[in-house]
């Protein structure tokens, strides 16, 4: 399958209309359908779209674990960071009117949201990469 | 709502539920749930729960079966029962 000059350039082209896809998801979860975790999902989706098309060992060169441990992380940080930034500033977890309250910036509620979106989804993405990887990894025995 | 398209829709669903489990080989099962899952997620937009049918169309038809395959290719394909 790896040969596949068909399968490898439609993926190639599909890849990153999939990862845009995802983005636009995310951010416009605030005002319709979509949010955090389907963004997060579609952009896995992309990852496993490369697996199949250029193998795991190619993708693994791209984001490996480290990489993955560092993204959720990273992203678990930043949603609960707000969190319970609105916390110490004596409002409810994640009610940003009291950041916008304290910083004094127009409409800062709705960047805090998308900001939440984005770190659910970057978790989503890492920890749904993580697992095609661990299941689809038979480190060196038969298939 | 148009209740003739809900009719046909929920009619293949319970069809396509019905074969899932009875069907012998595995990775057949993982196609025919995926098909189960891609009509549920027509239902949930019909019944205007977007963001529903949404999550539906990318968990379950679409990360639920990569998964699905990825566990029959490391275990057998055949169902025993």
């Amino acid at each position: 399958m790896r040969e596949n000059v068909v399968i490898r350039t439609v993926s190639r082209l599909a890849v990153p209309f999939i990862q845009v896809f995802a983005l636009y998801v995310i951010v416009h979860g605030a005002s319709g359908a979509g949010g955090g975790f389907q963004g997060g999902v579609v952009f896995a989706s992309s990852f496993i779209l490369m697996m199949v098309a250029f193998g795991l060992v190619e993708v693994r060169r791209r984001i490996d674990n480290r990489g993955i441990m560092i993204f959720s992380v990273m992203g678990i940080a930043i949603y609960a960071g707000i969190g319970f930034l609105c916390l110490l500033l004596a409002g409810n977890f994640l009610e940003y009117g009291v950041i916008e309250a304290a910083v004094g910036i127009p409409h800062l509620h709705g960047y805090l949201l998308d900001a939440v979106e984005a770190g659910i989804g970057i978790t989503v993405m890492a920890v749904m990469t993580s697992i095609i990887y661990d299941i689809s990894d038979n480190r060196g025995e038969a298939p | 709502m148009i209740w003739e398209l809900d009719f046909a829709l929920l009619l293949f669903m319970i069809v396509c539920a019905i074969a899932a489990i009875t069907v012998k080989d595995l990775l057949h099962a993982t196609i025919i749930l995926a098909a189960y899952s891609l009509i549920m997620t027509v239902l949930w937009a019909e019944m205007n729960a977007v963001d529903v049918a949404f999550t539906e169309a990318t968990v379950g038809a679409g990360i639920t079966t990569v998964l699905f395959i990825a566990a029959i290719a490391r275990t057998k394909r055949s169902s025993s029962d």
